[in-house]
């Protein structure tokens, strides 16, 4: 009952217009710290469920991402080339690959703190980016970026860079060479390819 | 077993030039191979390495990980954490950093004294900030910027130029230079170090292994990027978009 109440009053706020606007940086935290709250009491994410991380996020993380926009900076010059229904295509791919590869770096969360970086913005600014740190003992701090724009529906994050590493535009050669090899359709074909294969050895995990 | 270390860094000195004259000799290949034109070569490396990695070093990083307590984990990544910070100081000076080497020159004597010899990073506590600098990045910043990928055994993803800076790097490094009286100490400490390093990258392994649709390629620009990310100590500028 308590539940459903809390589920509810969740939708409720999800829902409402006067959250979605959020600033970038708020936008950033609040999302951030729900999420890491739900993990820390969740001991099949703690355990390494992949499919446990894959609906956290996808019910709490994808309404704040721009994934149209992600796959194409991740596809490059070659975005142009391709066809509505295949960008509709490759988008949809790609989505799959970056939530699993996103949701398994929870699994692996260790109550590590975050620090959330000054945050800077001017009036008027249709792109931002949010810092953020994080802290672990013995260990250097990693940095994580976002970078954010501006949509009707509220900031909308399309890169997420760990360490310098975009974890968008480091798929630009990969992508580039399966498009030089087997078209646009090669490439879609591929990661499709990859993510059959990762939901194939999942499953068989899941189930022993 | 001091001319035997001299004579592996003559070898990798060499290396790194006969590399370096190759890179610089080769034909302006198409924009495929941009950063790689040793391509093949790397790749023979990074399966070279791979295999190491599978039979003898992830499992040795993940003994290590499971059987060394978090406090004693925490307290060796802080020691050479700590020694780092002497390349830092000296790097951070070189780049005309002179600010942040007089921090990180704080943070080696508050770290080397109150943090008994490293083992407790008491000057991040304080509030004074590391700046992670070493002979690669300083290249960079004197000019160097741009440089071609190359994959070592051990070593892992470099640079031409980040050779070079590790192989100098490794001259003003404690661990290696210092501690020459006591090889066994010394090897002690740089299987440690490795070990340590490595244990760490651990939980990046599944999403490495899981997110790439070619394992190379996405190793090597990860590399890259974060490089490119540490010349610019953090702010990198944003590379073109191309939405619309």
């Amino acid at each position: 009952m308590m539940n459903k109440l809390i589920s509810l009053v969740f939708a409720v706020l999800l829902a409402s217009p006067a959250l979605a606007q959020d600033a970038p940086d708020v936008l950033v935290k609040r999302v951030t710290e729900e999420v890491l709250e739900i993990v820390r009491k969740d001991r099949d994410i703690q355990n390494g469920s992949t499919q446990k991380a894959v609906e956290l996020v996808d019910q709490k993380v994808l309404p704040h991402f721009d994934f149209r926009h992600m796959t194409a900076l991740a596809v490059g010059k070659d975005w142009k080339k391709a066809s509505p229904g295949q960008q509709q295509q490759l988008t949809a791919e790609f989505k799959t690959l970056l939530v699993r590869t996103y949701s398994n770096a929870l699994t692996s969360y260790k109550n590590q703190k975050i620090v959330y970086k000054p945050f800077k913005m001017n009036p008027g600014d249709g792109e931002v980016l949010v810092r953020t740190e994080v802290i672990q003992p013995g260990s250097k701090p990693v940095q994580i970026d976002y970078n954010l724009e501006k949509a009707d529906t509220g900031w909308k994050v399309f890169d997420v860079v760990v360490a310098g590493i975009s974890l968008v535009t480091n798929y630009r050669d990969q992508f580039a060479q399966e498009v030089r090899s087997g078209g646009i359709d090669g490439l879609i074909a591929a990661i499709a390819a990859k993510n059959k294969s990762l939901q194939g050895g999942s499953a068989k995990a899941d189930g022993k | 077993m001091t001319d035997k270390l001299m004579t592996w860094k003559r070898f990798a000195g060499i290396g790194f030039l006969v590399a370096g004259t190759i890179a610089h000799g080769g034909p302006a290949l198409a924009e495929e191979t941009a950063h790689d034109p040793l391509e093949g070569f790397n790749r023979g490396m990074f399966a070279v390495n791979e295999g190491l990695d599978t039979v003898l070093v992830k499992p040795v990083a993940q003994a290590y990980d499971f059987v060394v307590p978090l406090p004693a984990k925490a307290g060796v990544g802080s020691f050479f954490g700590n020694i780092a910070d002497v390349r830092n100081v000296l790097n951070n000076a070189l780049q005309g950093k002179l600010a942040d080497a007089g921090n990180d020159l704080g943070r080696l004597l508050i770290n080397s004294t109150v943090g008994i010899f490293g083992l407790f990073d008491v000057a991040s506590e304080l509030g004074l900030e590391k700046h992670d600098e070493d002979f690669g990045q300083t290249l960079a910043v004197w000019g160097w910027d741009d440089s071609n990928f190359l994959f070592w055994p051990i070593l892992g993803p470099r640079t031409v130029r980040d050779t070079g800076g590790w192989v100098v790097d490794s001259y003003t490094d404690p661990t290696w230079y210092t501690l020459n009286k006591s090889v066994a100490a010394r090897n002690s400490l740089l299987a440690l170090r490795f070990v340590d390093v490595r244990a760490s990258l651990l939980p990046s392994d599944k999403v490495v292994e899981e997110a790439a649709l070619d394992k190379y390629a996405y190793v090597r620009d990860a590399y890259l990027q974060r490089r490119r990310n540490q010349i610019f100590d953090g702010r990198p500028p944003r590379l073109e978009d191309v939405l619309d």
